[in-house]
């Protein structure tokens, strides 16, 4: 018998909101959404940690430029605050080396972390998901009780397609949706929004492209101040479930 | 010391199955011990007798057995079988995997066609074997 996942629920019960970003699609903004949103509410003056979940293409700590740290052993692993969130990734074990993973190692590996990681008291825990709904979504919803999430796409009609398979599966499992965000917006249209309503999923906001993001990849001051972490403040801000309050 | 996490885990499980099984007390809990994730023996056990002995529960006087397991390997790609204790490996690249042991695939690969696909056959971890109880 596993003994780790009895102890799972224990590690997430003094945090208040546990928000997974998570996609149909791959590049769609998935990770620089979690990381600006764990950065965004860090500087509201909650309490954030940031857990990168996607061990096939972490990517949170290059676009946080987070090196060099590594976490703290108490009774378990503690992550180190880094920009004042306190983040945990498979980069501190893999380095910069590939972790060629199959299904069945990703499942045990998201379950090792879920175990061991203590994150004490936080507002908010944002969850950077890989694409699609593969073993570590699944792992997430099965694992982390009173997950909610928050799912991204881009004004693709691809990209589109895929990400209603996500919020179907999502809804049947009763699994909450905070809102679907449509990313690298660039003409004026309605079309995901109308799409999203449809389905009765609460449509979160648009943000649009930003041709500066780029350069501010890397650096957590910069990225503050870019348009997109302007329009997911906004997002932020108009939206309720990015309030702690308990229990969501 | 991540070890005491894993033993809080083995403590839960116990509790647990105490509970669904509607047993009065757990006696006795058996552990396999696998090479892959390095645990500290001697931590470990001091970790679960203090979980065990820090309140009054169903499971405060069982008895812990662990038993190791050596971590065999196995190619997906061309079969070859190959124990974990001859990886040539360095001292972070051996404690990466004590934190996570699917980072194996990271450091290790086939001694035959070099492939990071493999699978471990046995020995990855802590695994709770039996837990005995009335
Ligand atoms: N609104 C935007 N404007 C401009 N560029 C963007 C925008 N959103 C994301 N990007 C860029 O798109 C690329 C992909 O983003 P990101 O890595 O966050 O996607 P992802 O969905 O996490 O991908 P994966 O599925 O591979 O994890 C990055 O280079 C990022 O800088
Ligand atoms: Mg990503
Ligand atoms: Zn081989």
């Amino acid at each position: 018998m596993d003994p780790r996942p009895a102890i799972i629920g224990e590690r997430f019960k003094d945090i208040k909101r546990l928000i997974a970003v998570a996609g149909g699609k791959g590049g769609i903004g998935k990770s620089m959404i979690a990381s600006t949103l764990a950065l965004i509410l860090s500087d509201l003056g909650y309490s954030v940690g940031l857990l990168d979940l996607d061990f096939c293409g972490p990517s949170t700590h290059a676009i946080l430029g987070i090196d060099g740290v590594y976490p703290e052993e108490d009774k378990g692993i503690v992550p180190p605050q880094v920009h004042g969130i306190k983040f945990l990734s498979i980069v501190y074990y893999a380095g910069d080396n590939p972790s060629p993973l199959r299904g069945i190692d990703i499942s045990n590996a998201v379950i090792e972390l879920l175990a061991i990681t203590r994150w004490g008291s936080l507002d908010f825990l944002i969850v950077d998901m890989p694409p699609g709904i593969g073993d570590a979504t699944l792992d997430t919803v099965r694992l982390i009780k009173g997950v909610e999430f928050l799912v991204i796409t881009t004004p693709s009609k691809v990209a589109l397609e895929t990400v209603g398979k996500t919020l179907r599966i999502l809804k049947e499992m009763s699994i909450p949706i905070i809102g679907v965000i449509e990313n690298m917006k660039m003409a004026e249209s309605s079309y995901v929004r109308e799409q999203i309503r449809k389905i009765d999923v609460p449509f979160g906001g648009e943000i649009a492209f930003d041709r500066e993001l780029e350069d501010s990849v890397g650096n957590a001051v910069r990225l503050l101040e870019t348009d997109f972490a302007q329009n997911l403040k906004q997002i932020v801000l108009s939206t309720p479930a990015f309030k702690p309050q308990d229990g969501g | 010391m991540h070890e005491w996490a894993l033993a809080e885990g083995v403590i839960s499980t116990a509790l647990e199955v105490a509970e669904r099984e509607g047993l009065s007390e757990i006696t006795a809990i058996k552990i396999k011990m696998g090479e892959l994730q390095q645990i500290d023996l001697e931590i470990f056990e001091l970790a679960l007798r203090e979980i065990r002995q820090s309140q009054m529960s169903m499971v405060t006087n069982a008895t812990a057995e662990l038993e190791k397991e050596a971590a065999v390997l196995k190619c997906r790609v061309c079969g070859r079988e190959w124990a974990f204790g001859d990886a040539p490996l360095a001292d972070e690249e051996r404690e990466s995997i004590h934190f996570l042991p699917e980072i194996a695939h990271t450091y290790i690969t086939c001694p035959g066609c070099k492939s990071p696909d493999f699978q471990f056959v046995k020995g990855r971890g802590v695994w709770i074997d039996s837990i005995v109880g009335r």
